[in-house]
């Protein structure tokens, strides 16, 4: 059985820049693709991710909307967004989005953590927040080009989806994928993924979605959670920035002193995680530019 | 459903009217979006609103609530007017060639035999001319004017689009635009299908507004077909098997007829329910009907069942009275009914007119409330406005197991009675259902050896042969339903064994073969589908006989051969009919009878004198409308309409200002009012709203997610308002009308508590079923302040 959890970097060490290449890395590449075009807004997904990852039940109410939360935050990690949007004088649109963590290639979020060991990534795809390690800092928040980390006034530290970490290991699809009624939401190989995306384009354009696109944007190196969009021209109406940008240019926001601390503190716990370091040369991914 | 959820996916036009699956049945819908996509479907909805479906739909057409036959009826107008009907399969499968009694008329909105008196129609008329043979008169032509085929297409003359638009509020292009998808499937090789669900049943039209769609789909050729069919979404999980147990006013499990007071005897009660063919040659199914009741009163009163006693007919009560839902509460709004039951649903949320409902209640002495939550109905004397020293009823309530914890069998829309296992214990001294109901009858029957009574017998002789006779398990209850050779004890494998001479014993002639001695069928879980059609012969069970699909001897014509090969219902090889379990003797030749076996005719019918409110459908406005009826302004509304006592007052008239078209719904985070008690779904969709329209709404000042009042002549409601681009105003009869939606789901006991939607419903119901018309009435709307918390 593959290592289905081989490290691929971790913040605020070297790995965050140049990642570390596993011994055995060749495992499984994940990718969730979300079809747009077949998502009923039924919250199974937010429902089920609340349930597997044994999030706090929030007091919620209705501000004008089917949509259940304003906003994300640190015990909702996957938050169904509704937006009407007008086409011409008599029609409408109900677009329908999950909105959680798009889990990067290359995360924002890890390469602005200063706190070593507090964000992960995995050589699968997953992106995963350790909150034993985090410091609260909100770097991540900032570092994101798509709004999702939240912070946690109780606990002092951030939160997002972790792709359901745990069921993957053991095999698993993630909560909100095993629980879509429509099937809408899909797990498998990335390059599966990719592959089933083009065909689903295919069948919107066939039914008049002249822009249907795959949303795995190139700018963060494409995504490991893809979209297939019918109005693949109106990004801003499904809340998804057209140009996502994240660099691996960790801690640009802290002065020289505290980027040598974190570097120092970076290496203690890769020693202690007792791994070897190489600095391999990146894994081939995907990198599809927007709507490509 | 004629077909079922699988079978969706073969469809390549999917009507969605009156039904928002996308939010009330999610995981059925899944096969209409994957004809959409692998099968390049069209899945279109009509609706009064924009929904969770029509965002996924191609197209979408909004019309006003109660309009649907006005639709429907330009819809088989569209079909008539240009030559779009399968005509080989209407000449072939329904009665268009029928001749129909010169007697019969229509005329300004009221069929020939009209009764003003009492409401009714005296149906004489509605009837076919007769030949010397003592069989109906048929015109192979399809030309005689007194043919079927020719008094549908001048009867639906009328429902121009022009028509159309008037009424329902749509403009004619966008009406033309839909007909002429959902008119395409008039061929051989293509075929549509409907979902339908509550939306069309609760209206005062609402058994026509579904026999219009049934006449639409057998136009276009499409009733018997896979892909085709006319399908009941139905409501909770086993809301089919609650029907075919006759958990419905008038029936007796699998709808055979309950007995009625002229109905003396057996052999009056049989000749009553027994068909004669009305065809030569043709099967006419219920001419079984002997061996379904006899077997039936075998499995109640067993040996004390003879033709000596007419197996125990005088055992069973006759129906002297409408017993319909409006028609109980309304004797106990008059003070003559005592106590109450309730098993398994919430009665003061699911009925119409709260207001009125709460006062029924009230009258009652006592009611006793069986359910896993406690309800709003078990606590209706504290209800908001209620003064509970003022009640005197008295309420018990005993908690019992809910379906996760005890096993036993679904019966979904499409018929598959699925058997499913306990998944967790109940809580500690929580009584299965079973357990309470043996108990109550053990202690009735006790009383009455104790006491004596009146109608004693019955009751001493009720079969109760259970390996515990205090709590009878499932599988044991699923057995006797099946039935068996009284004989031998063996379990019965087909309906076609059962006798009308007292040798078999059956609850339910049409789940007979689902629990036989190869075992409980209803547990099966093969995968295999040599259809490739999604049948799946070997998962679970479908009544009758396993058959996927109704009326599939339509899927063929004359010879047998299907319509599209592609998708072949059944097929006749020469010997013997393949496929599907045929709806037809499996080697009974092409030709050899009619394709509608349980019809007395042979085949389907466009021209019907089984409902109460005309052999045709007719457009009548809700009896809350907004408009007058520009069909015909002297009958408005549904003349054989039942009138309660004091209901026409609490309905809007002219002079009153209730200015808006209501409708009610359900959200698809909630199952009715269960799921009040589920903190995850209640932080899913928290809090009751109204839906209102972003014109009407700055008209009045409401902001979205600010609070809005909503009050009917019945009572009123407030919740968020919900302002949306999601219905649009329409133009109805020359004027502007707006659309206000409410959802269901709230009452004043769970974590999650508000409006009660029903205080607005109007207490009036459909004319054959007496289905409330929950959802078309008129309301007035403002805004209101925010609440102080």
């Amino acid at each position: 059985m593959p290592d289905t959890l081989a490290i691929k970097r971790i913040s605020a060490t070297p790995s965050a820049m140049i990642p570390l290449s596993s011994l055995r890395s060749s495992g499984p590449v994940y990718s969730k693709l979300v079809d747009i075009s077949k998502c009923i807004g039924c919250k199974g997904c937010e429902v089920a991710c609340k349930e597997w990852n044994d999030l706090k039940v929030e007091q919620t109410a209705n501000f004008g909307s089917y949509q259940s939360h304003k906003d994300l935050s640190s015990n909702t990690w996957l938050l169904m967004r509704f937006n009407e949007v007008a086409v011409g004088d008599d029609d409408v649109d109900w677009l329908i989005k999950k909105d959680a963590c798009l889990h990067c290639e290359d995360p924002g979020c890890l390469f602005a953590c200063p706190a070593p060991g507090a964000i992960v990534q995995y050589q699968n795809g997953i992106v995963d927040f350790n909150q034993d390690q985090c410091i609260g800092c909100q770097y991540c928040v900032s570092g994101c080009p798509f709004d999702i980390p939240r912070f946690d006034k109780e606990t002092k530290t951030v939160a997002k989806c972790n792709m359901c970490i745990d069921r993957v290991e053991a095999g698993l699809e993630p909560a909100c994928v095993k629980t879509c009624p429509t099937n809408a939401i899909q797990w498998g190989l990335k390059e599966d993924m990719l592959a089933l995306a083009e065909k689903k384009v295919e069948t919107m354009q066939r039914r008049g979605f002249e822009h249907a696109a795959l949303y795995n944007p190139g700018g963060v190196g494409g995504t490991h959670m893809m979209y297939v969009v019918p109005h693949g021209d109106r990004l801003e109406d499904y809340s998804l920035p057209a140009h996502p940008v994240a660099s691996p240019m960790p801690l640009s926001g802290l002065n020289v002193l505290q980027r040598v601390g974190s570097y120092l503190l970076g290496f203690g716990v890769l020693g202690a995680l007792g791994h070897l370091l190489a600095f391999g040369q990146e894994s081939a991914e995907d990198s599809e530019g927007p709507g490509a | 459903m004629t077909n079922h959820w699988k079978d969706i996916k073969n469809a390549d036009v999917i009507l969605v009217m009156g039904a928002n699956p996308a939010e009330n049945h999610p995981c059925g819908f899944k096969w209409a979006l994957e004809a959409r996509d692998e099968n390049g479907a069209q899945l279109v909805t009509i609706d009064p609103r924009y929904t969770r479906t029509s965002a996924v739909a191609d197209k979408h057409l909004q019309i006003r609530p109660g309009s649907d036959i006005a639709i429907l009826g330009g819809l088989l107008r569209h079909i008539l007017a240009n030559d779009l009907h399968h005509a080989d399969y209407v000449r072939e499968h329904t009665n268009a060639s029928f001749i129909v009694s010169s007697d019969f008329g229509f005329a300004d909105g009221l069929f020939s035999g009209f009764d003003e008196a009492a409401s009714r129609y005296d149906k004489t008329s509605w009837r076919y001319e007769m030949g010397p043979d003592g069989f109906v008169r048929r015109d192979m032509t399809l030309e005689h004017p007194r043919c079927a085929f020719q008094l549908l297409k001048k009867h639906y003359e009328r429902y121009t689009p022009a028509m159309v638009a008037q009424i329902a509020g749509c403009s004619e292009a966008k009406f033309l635009e839909m007909a002429d998808i959902i008119c395409s499937t008039g061929r051989a090789d293509r075929v549509g299908t409907i979902m339908y669900a509550v939306g069309w049943t609760m209206h005062t039209t609402g058994s026509q507004i579904i026999r219009t769609g049934a006449i639409l789909q057998l136009l276009l050729g499409n009733i018997g077909r896979p892909g085709g069919g006319i399908n009941a979404l139905r409501g909770h999980a086993n809301v089919q098997g609650a029907t075919d147990h006759a958990i419905v006013a008038g029936i007796l499990p699998g709808y055979l007829g309950a007995p009625t007071p002229e109905q003396t005897t057996l052999r009056a009660h049989l000749d009553a329910s027994t068909p004669k063919p009305l065809v030569e040659g043709t099967v006419n199914y219920w001419s079984n009907y002997p061996k379904f009741l006899v077997s039936l009163l075998k499995a109640w009163f067993g040996d004390h069942a003879t033709a000596a006693n007419e197996f125990g007919y005088q055992y069973l009560g006759k129906q002297d009275g409408d017993a319909t839902w409006l028609s109980i509460w309304d004797e106990a709004h008059q003070g003559r009914l005592e106590g109450f039951i309730t098993l398994g649903f919430n009665p003061l949320l699911a009925g119409p007119d709260v207001p009125r409902l709460l006062q029924s209640m009230s009258k009652l002495k006592w009611m006793a409330v069986i359910d896993p939550f406690l309800l709003d109905s078990a606590e209706f004397w504290r209800a908001p406005g209620m003064d509970p020293a003022e009640v005197d009823t008295e309420v018990m309530y005993m908690p019992t197991t809910h379906w996760i914890e005890r096993d036993g069998s679904f019966t979904n829309s499409g018929r598959w009675t699925q058997w499913k296992e306990k998944a967790i214990d109940p809580p500690d001294g929580v009584r299965s259902d079973t357990w309470i109901l043996s108990e109550l009858f053990w202690r009735v029957k006790e009383l009455y050896q104790a006491e004596g009574g009146a109608y004693n017998e019955p009751i001493q002789n009720l079969t109760w042969n259970y390996l515990n006779p205090r709590e009878p398990t499932l599988p044991e209850l699923a057995k006797e339903i099946n039935g068996y050779d009284r004989a031998t004890g063996r379990l019965l494998d087909s309906f076609a064994q059962l006798t009308a001479d007292g040798a078999t014993s059956s609850g339910n002639w049409i789940y007979t073969g689902s629990y036989t001695e190869a075992g409980n069928m209803m547990a099966r879980r093969g995968t295999d589908d040599p259809t490739g059609l999604g049948m799946h012969h070997d998962w679970t069970w479908a009544w009758p006989l396993n058959r996927r699909v109704l009326y599939n001897r339509a899927s063929a014509d004359a010879e047998g051969r299907p319509w599209d090969p592609t998708r072949a219902g059944i097929a006749w090889n020469g010997r013997e009919w393949i496929g599907d379990v045929p709806d037809y003797g499996r080697t009974t030749p092409p030709g050899g009878a009619g394709a509608f076996i349980m019809t007395e005719e042979g085949v389907a019918r466009l021209f019907s004198s089984e409902l109460a409110d005309g052999p045709f459908s007719e457009h009548y406005e809700p009896v809350e409308s907004p408009t007058t009826n520009p069909l015909h302004e002297s009958v408005a509304i549904n003349p054989v309409i039942n009138w309660y006592d004091g209901v026409r007052e609490t309905l809007a008239t002219e002079g009153d200002d209730f200015p808006y078209a209501c409708t009610v719904y359900r959200v698809v985070e909630h199952e009715h009012f269960v799921t009040a008690n589920v903190p995850l779904l209640v932080e899913a969709m928290p809090d009751f709203f109204v839906e209102i329209p972003e014109g009407l709404a700055a008209e009045k000042g409401i902001e979205n997610g600010g609070r809005a009042r909503v009050w009917s002549k019945r009572g009123e409601v407030e919740g968020v308002a919900i302002v949306t681009k999601r219905i649009k105003p329409l133009l109805v009869n020359g004027r502007t009308v707006w659309t206000v939606g409410i959802p269901v789901h709230w009452g004043f006991v769970g974590a999650t508590r508000a409006s009660m939607a029903n205080l607005l419903t109007p207490y009036v119901g459909d004319a054959n079923t007496r289905c409330p018309e929950f959802k078309a009435f008129l309301v007035n709307v403002e805004r209101a302040e925010p609440r102080s918390t």
